[in-house]
């Protein structure tokens, strides 16, 4: 049963109103602070590093074209590191998101659940 | 023409039918398998949410890795070298948007279909309209140059020609597509696609061992073969052979195609609605991590494949036998497997031939899928029923839209068997990039964000990407900034020039979505309902209530 001194449980049929509450609560806020620090400057970032390559690959033929090793030139290693910054920002968002933002969430789905299920 | 190797020597096509007859079989009977569990909406929309995160990742790969990225992708590198490779990254980093801004919340707050997240807080009937027209409009596309594909694929690696071969082959898969939606559901779709991706991820992986074993893993010696095979020297491994050779316009034009490629995933109607079929938000960011790791591993093998093909078939002989490339990979099969008129060629040649057909077969279905789920569910009971339609008529519906769109899919794709149809596949990204994605991306994070934004974003995105694409040089052959005059594949005209000179319209219409979203916005005069924000907020950050 639910605990008497929480909040009644939240479900399809409650008042609209009670996730407004639920909305302005310091956890809440926190919850939605931590998503959105990582995510919106994290998308800007490898937008960012995804362009430049675009613009590299259009604008700075002769510098894409520059070998290093052999016939290993800077556009492949250029392309092979969005390879290696996309799967370490998948890795480093599932980290983050399974330390700081599911432990809260639970927590809070719990709490608004009120123990009924 | 004696000694074209896929046409002339016809020794593999029995094996290339019999495997694919055990494709198709093998999927059959999953689909009637998965039928029984089809009774319910969640059922058939959804397969009852109940696939793994590992499941749906390949599923999601299944989806996503068409013949256009298997057989196209390497048919570009393999004739204009490290062009094809932008394709790739484009494909790839896009996952990042998905998994990052999208996927999770999605799962949290809709059921069903993308309208579900997009109608959330705003009037039912004006925004579910306008996603289901997007989504439609999409998934045709995309069917259309799927379809047109494996008409003119079929007749490559079976070395049959003529017409009739090709109206056949689209028959016949459209026939399997409307087969596994309407059978199978969502279920049956995705045991389909899992299949699909194991096979096609084994095959590329096999083929890249191989290569990569005849020049004794060193990439460099690989590259440079394929370099001087191709005829075209060093300027085969940097950019710049395919896209933006000539002016500052054509460069443009390659921006353009990588804003669609990297905004489009995040708004492909056939890959959102993949997130519903697993248990929560955290089993579908773990499907999208499956997901870019396979999709990730499977387009570095492309490039193996691409500068493969070139180094051990060369870029002549794959011209030879199809002009955009797409031939290549099976080529590049039946020259490691021993070369042309061998034994080992031949089988080879067969299983790849059979793997591109499965690719083929299965991003068909879930493009069907999705276009019919979101027929039945937006337009049908939420748009005409207004929400009163039963679960029993929706689900009826789903499956009589899955026949209609898969008739309306190959009835279109006979009529367009013989025109040069690849774009649709860029064109299908740049919608989703322009329509769908600004319209998605605001209901979820901007609290004021209305009705009439809604509608005006999707339908502003809509038009312009389609209208651009009417006005580019696509349509319009004459001279223009990124095509020399007299365009043979030109649509209406191979001689007047064309009013827009970009191919790839995203440059724009992507811009105009987001802002026909914003200023539908500021001026409506309906006040964005703080009550209803605040309940897709909490659900979709804390998974209150999910379905």
């Amino acid at each position: 049963m639910a605990d008497p001194s929480a909040a009644p449980p939240i479900d399809e049929h409650s008042d609209p109103d009670s996730f407004t509450a639920v909305q302005v609560r310091p956890e809440f806020v926190e919850l939605r602070r931590r998503l959105r620090s990582f995510v919106f400057p994290m998308t800007l970032a490898f937008l960012a590093w995804y362009l430049l390559y675009v613009l590299a690959s259009a604008f700075a033929r002769g510098f894409m074209a520059h070998r290093l090793v052999g016939n290993i030139n800077v556009a492949l290693v250029f392309g092979l590191l969005q390879f290696v910054s996309t799967f370490s920002i998948a890795y480093l968002y599932s980290r983050y998101a399974s330390r700081r933002l599911d432990p809260l969430a639970d927590q809070l789905r719990h709490e608004l659940e009120g123990g009924a299920r | 023409m004696t000694h074209l190797p896929v046409a002339g020597g016809t020794t593999h096509r029995p094996i290339s039918i019999a495997l694919f007859v055990v494709f198709v079989a093998v999927t059959l009977y999953i689909t009637i398998w998965a039928s029984r569990q089809n009774k319910t909406a969640a059922g058939f929309y959804a397969a009852d949410r109940s696939f793994s995160a590992l499941q749906n990742g390949l599923a999601v790969a299944g989806d996503y890795m068409s013949a256009a990225s298997f057989l196209g992708i390497a048919g570009i590198i393999a004739l204009n070298g490290y062009d094809g490779f932008l394709y790739s990254i484009g494909f790839l980093v896009a996952w990042l948007v998905a998994l990052l801004l999208v996927a999770e919340l999605l799962r949290n707050s809709g059921r069903f279909t993308m309208a579900d997240v997009l109608a959330f807080r705003m009037r039912q009937r004006p925004v579910r309209t306008a996603a289901g027209v997007s989504t439609i409009t999409v998934s045709i596309f995309y069917l259309l140059a799927q379809m047109v594909g494996a008409g003119a694929l079929v007749g490559l690696l079976l070395g049959v020609t003529g017409e009739t071969a090709k109206i056949i082959t689209i028959i016949v898969v459209g026939a399997l597509m409307i087969f596994y939606v309407t059978v199978g559901g969502m279920k049956g779709t995705t045991w389909v696609q899992i299949i699909k991706a194991v096979l096609l991820v084994t095959g590329a992986l096999v083929m890249t061992g191989w290569v990569l074993a005849k020049f004794h893993f060193n990439i460099s010696e690989l590259l440079g073969r394929a370099a001087s095979e191709s005829g075209k020297g060093q300027a085969f491994l940097s950019p710049g052979l395919a896209y933006g050779k000539t002016n500052l316009l054509s460069k443009l034009d390659l921006i353009s195609l990588g804003l669609a490629l990297v905004l489009g995933t995040a708004g492909l109607p056939h890959i959102l609605i993949r997130f519903y079929t697993v248990p929560d938000a955290r089993a579908a960011r773990r499907s999208v991590n499956w997901a870019i790791g396979l999709i990730g591993a499977f387009y570095l093998m492309t490039l193996a494949l691409g500068f493969g093909a070139a180094a051990l078939v060369g870029s002549k002989a794959i011209a030879a036998q199809n002009a955009a490339g797409n031939t290549a990979a099976p080529q590049l099969a039946e020259a490691l497997g021993g070369g042309p008129g061998t034994t080992g060629g031949a089988i080879f040649l067969a299983v790849i031939a059979a793997v591109a057909f499965a690719t083929i077969l299965a991003v068909v279905a879930g493009l069907t899928l999705a276009s019919s789920s979101s027929f039945a569910h937006d337009i049908f009971a939420n748009v005409i029923k207004r929400g009163q339609a039963s679960e029993r008529d929706e689900v009826r519906v789903a499956r009589y839209a899955a026949f209609g769109i898969g008739a309306t899919a190959i009835l279109l794709s006979i009529f367009a068997r013989s025109l040069n149809v690849a774009f649709l596949v860029a064109l299908a990204f740049a919608i989703a990039a322009s329509a769908n994605l600004p319209t998605l991306l605001f209901s979820l994070y901007w609290s004021r964000f209305t009705t009439r934004g809604a509608v005006w974003g999707i339908y502003a995105g809509l038009i312009s990407s389609v209208g651009l694409v009417l006005l580019s040089p696509i349509c319009w052959g004459g001279k223009s900034g990124t095509l020399p005059a007299g365009n043979a594949t030109a649509l209406f005209s191979k001689t007047i020039e064309a009013p827009f000179p970009l191919q790839n319209p995203g440059i724009l219409s992507i811009p105009i979505g987001f802002l026909f979203a914003w200023l539908g916005t500021i001026t409506a005069k309906e006040i964005a309902s703080a009550t209803k924000y605040a309940e897709l907020e909490v659900r979709a950050l804390t998974g209150l209530g999910a379905h």
